[in-house]
């Protein structure tokens, strides 16, 4: 018989808010351990949490680009559960009229396209983490990352392969970062996701029994994990070596198995119910408004954008990968209107530098607008290209003009021919050898002569009127 | 008998004194509980920096049950507080009626701070919700719960009230500053004109208590009165322990023994810990409460009790909207007898839950209430100078 996979997931993105969603500590990653943490967020009597608005707007922004439908008045509610990284012993979520529902995620596979629906997303705050200590043998809690903000997005059961599960994660990463809602680090565990699984006959409508696997952090761990799974169930069904029932499992990556997680950890009567202390986020026109104009074009609407503008599949390709590169492109070629010149600067200057520095594309902060002006100069023949690599550099330390930079650096072309006859002249007075030889017919020493006044001006001129000057001093 | 449960030396200022459910930086804050014995806040309640703004000093934490959900401190850690008759006080009442403090702040949680002004003969008011900051201050069942104050008079008790109230960024159920403006004491006022009793809640208490609203009613010169049935109120007494109770269980599952406060000396692991912590910290009522409020809470119990206690709160707001087209506030007592002793409460250990019937009302609509002469007075939202200005008048002060 043929079976088919049926998958729904949840995946768990932290938010890229500078501060946590009810108190003002960093939300930062990393950090000395417990250095993030107020009496708020780490489940002291007497505070009262305060929504960020920042994170309402970065939960509506992932909910437009999954074509979601808004809930303008959304709530928060608590969902107690007890364990050492949760300090109040409940998390705010919410559970009664989350922020986004109803939306779509279209993705591609081999099989051909197919849309994903998105039952909701919700926001919500992360938990601390436990530390073992060897020493003392006892447990520890780090609090930093408790109240960081979260969002969690519930697909329906719409998935039915591994490949469509890492097609639909991918897509999903590449929107909210596009979007900025999130950096989506899997490593860092900026992205989490459980998965629902359940196998079928293939053509029946009747659902199988249902595990569903927490916590998996990895492209490939959630790859095998889903094909251990489907196997599982199969030999279930088929041969009758195990009885299916619905519980929690847990992935063991490096053995290659899921194991039953104990029942009580599991087992879970969340007790939800309205946060007293969060009233009703009420989202009016003017803010939903707000949030719809900041939207991001799609990936693939900039990159047919950016071919508009002339530059290769591959290269608009290049850019997409990350919106910092999209927003300095797109500032670089308003202020430069050199769209190829633009894309090449960032493809292969930025990048070169990010590398070196060891920074992510993402992490590209420099001024677009600045990056046109250094372009421009170097279209105006008024900076050579080796000058502006120096210049370049520096605009990734700290805030200048370019144009400004390079005059009082001396790094601008000179177009002054008095000067340039000036340095001609001495250098060949300098080397009356070299000059000798030339007009003996020895025509390779031009190019030496051309190098040491290059030298001696720094660069800083138009090859080709230097040529000129130095071959009306040699006739 | 303990009536502090820490004291101030140096007061600078007028003195006031707090229950121990208000949180201050150099003074422990326990709420009446063997879980918080000897806690130390970080931090200081928003209203204590407003006192001292407006010239008032600290001078010591009163004793309270624990979690300000009991009748009249019984439940308290540290002892419950009795007179020379072995009536049961207010801790912080008698404080104030001795003359160590010019007027006590409390948490009203479920009424026991009302009752006990009541019982100390003095004036009371709770504000309307969201007037005075909860920053700071431990949280019971914070939809309702409110900072309150007494005084011996009622003018005592609008000078600190004007001092407290007013608009707080670190509290998101704050009102707006023209709101809270509403409670200063030269902030423009309607004079209570005409009052419905509740009969339904009279009609269930003592005869002394009975008393006392009739005195009321024969010291409030010029002041129609006009029974209703009001039995309406009655289904708040419900309504409130669930939502309290529910509020109360979720809000002390921080206690479990792991950041701070109390942690059993045996356990072998986590759950042992929390199980083992919490069953020697807390006293009997809040354990039943919690037990009560998780049930409410519970999967099975949320739509067919928690949702609909909701639904009531919003039927009593709404009866209470339509009273008051044609009244401006309701009289009721505010318990069922004029004296409680150790006895009673011993007899009936959720004699608090019982005695919600007269306090639930105003506790689950956020609506002031005033007790004075023994009785309480519900309000219109806003009209505390009103409600204090009768009060002044029923207790000839300034005269
Ligand atoms: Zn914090």
């Amino acid at each position: 018989m043929k079976y088919e996979t049926v998958i729904g997931l949840e995946v768990h993105v932290e938010m890229a808010t500078e501060s946590k969603i009810f108190c003002s500590c960093s939300a930062k990653f990393g950090g000395e351990q417990n250095d993030h943490v107020c009496p708020a967020c780490c489940g002291m009597p007497g505070m009262l949490p305060i929504v960020n608005k920042h994170v309402v707007d970065l939960g509506m922004t992932a909910g437009m680009m999954l074509n979601c439908d808004i809930n303008r008045t959304t709530t928060f509610d608590k969902k107690s559960y007890y364990y050492p990284d949760l300090p109040n012993a409940y998390q705010t979520t919410q559970w009664f009229a989350p922020v986004c529902v109803n939306g779509t995620v279209d993705i591609k596979t081999s099989k051909g396209e197919k849309k994903v629906r998105i039952k909701q997303i919700h926001m919500e705050e992360d938990a601390g983490k436990l530390v073992h200590d060897d020493w003392t043998d006892s447990t520890l809690v780090d609090f930093n990352r408790t109240s960081v903000p979260l969002i969690e997005i519930v697909s329906q059961p719409d998935l039915s392969s591994a490949e469509e599960v890492i097609a639909y994660l991918e897509r999903l990463r590449s929107l909210l970062r596009f979007a900025k809602v999130s950096d989506c680090r899997w490593e860092q565990g900026s992205m989490r996701c459980d998965v629902n699984l359940s196998v079928r006959p293939e053509g029946s409508d009747v659902l199988g029994v249902r595990t569903e696997m927490k916590n998996m952090n990895s492209l490939s761990a959630i790859e095998r994990a889903i094909e251990y799974e489907t196997a599982r169930h199969i030999d279930a069904i088929e041969n009758g070596t195990e009885v299916l029932v619905q519980e929690t499992r847990r992935w063991d990556d490096i053995k290659g198995k899921s194991y039953a997680m104990r029942t009580k950890e599991t087992a879970g009567d969340y007790r939800y119910f309205p946060d007293p202390n969060v009233m009703p986020v009420v989202i009016d026109d003017e803010w939903y408004n707000r949030i719809k104009e900041t939207l991001p074009d799609l990936p693939e609407v900039k990159a047919q954008k950016f071919i508009e503008l002339g530059l290769t599949e591959y290269d608009a390709d290049q850019l997409i990968q990350s919106r910092a590169l999209c927003d300095v492109f797109e500032a670089a070629y308003k202020t430069s209107g050199l769209a190829k010149e633009s894309a090449n600067w960032i493809i292969t200057d930025c990048m070169t530098i990010l590398n070196k520095k060891q920074m992510t594309a993402d992490m590209l902060s420099i001024s677009g607008k600045a990056l046109g002006e250094l372009i421009k100069l170097v279209a105006e023949e008024k900076v050579n290209r080796g000058n502006a690599k120096r210049i370049l550099a520096v605009m990734f330390d700290e805030d200048i003009n370019p144009q400004e930079y390079a005059e009082k650096n001396g790094l601008i072309v000179s177009n002054d021919t008095g000067k340039l006859e000036e340095v001609v002249k001495a250098v060949c007075a300098a080397d009356p050898k070299s000059v000798e030889d030339y007009k003996n017919g020895k025509e390779k020493v031009f190019m030496a002569l051309f190098g040491q006044c290059m030298k001696q001006l720094q660069g800083n001129c138009n090859p080709q009127a230097l040529k000129e000057a130095l071959l009306k001093e040699l006739q | 008998m303990k009536l502090y449960t820490a004291k101030s030396e140096n007061v600078s200022g007028k003195p006031v004194v707090l229950d121990d459910t208000i949180l201050t930086k150099d003074m422990p804050t326990a709420a009446g509980s063997k879980m918080l014995d000897g806690y130390m806040s970080l931090f200081d309640a928003e209203i204590i920096s407003k006192l001292k703004d407006a010239g008032f000093g600290i001078c010591g934490k009163a004793n309270v049950g624990e979690m300000a959900i009991d009748l009249l401190g019984e439940t308290s850690y540290y002892g419950e507080c009795t007179d020379e008759s072995g009536k049961l006080v207010g801790a912080s009442a008698e404080i104030v009626k001795n003359g160590e403090a010019v007027a006590a702040i409390s948490m009203d949680v479920c009424g026991s701070s009302a009752r006990a002004a009541a019982m100390s003969g003095l004036v009371y008011i709770k504000p309307t919700y969201g007037t005075v900051s909860r920053f700071g201050t431990i949280p019971a069942a914070c939809s309702g719960e409110c900072v309150a104050v007494s005084a011996k008079t009622a003018s005592e008790c609008r000078e600190v009230l004007s001092a407290i109230a007013g608009h707080d960024d670190k509290d998101g159920t704050s009102l707006p500053e023209d709101k809270c403006a509403l409670l200063k004491a030269d902030a423009p006022r309607s004079e209570i004109k005409k009052i419905a009793i509740a009969k339904a809640l009279v009609d269930s208490a003592s005869d002394e208590v009975k008393a006392l609203i009739e005195s009321f009613k024969a010291n409030a010169d010029g002041v129609e009165f006009a029974p209703i049935d009001a039995n309406e109120l009655t289904y708040a007494q419900a309504a409130w322990n669930i939502l309290m109770s529910a509020e109360v269980c979720n809000n002390v599952s921080k206690y479990d023994g792991v950041k701070y406060g109390y942690r059993a000396a045996e356990f072998s692991n986590i759950d042992e810990l929390y199980t083992n912590s919490r069953t020697e910290a807390f006293g009997y009522l809040l354990k039943s409460t919690i037990l009560f409020g998780s049930e409410t809470l519970s999967e099975d119990n949320y739509m067919k009790v928690y949702d609909k206690a909701l639904r009531v709160r919003r039927v009593i707001v709404e009866y209470f909207d339509k009273l008051f087209a044609d009244f401006d506030a309701v009289l009721m007592p505010v318990s069922s007898k004029t004296a409680y002793t150790k006895a009673d409460t011993d007899a009936n250990t959720y004699i608090a839950y019982d005695e919600s019937i007269y306090t639930a009302p105003a506790s689950i609509t956020g609506l002031p209430r005033a007790v004075v002469g023994g009785v309480q007075l519900v309000g219109k939202a806003f009209s505390e100078n009103s409600l204090l200005d009768l009060a002044t008048k029923v207790r000839k002060e300034g005269k």
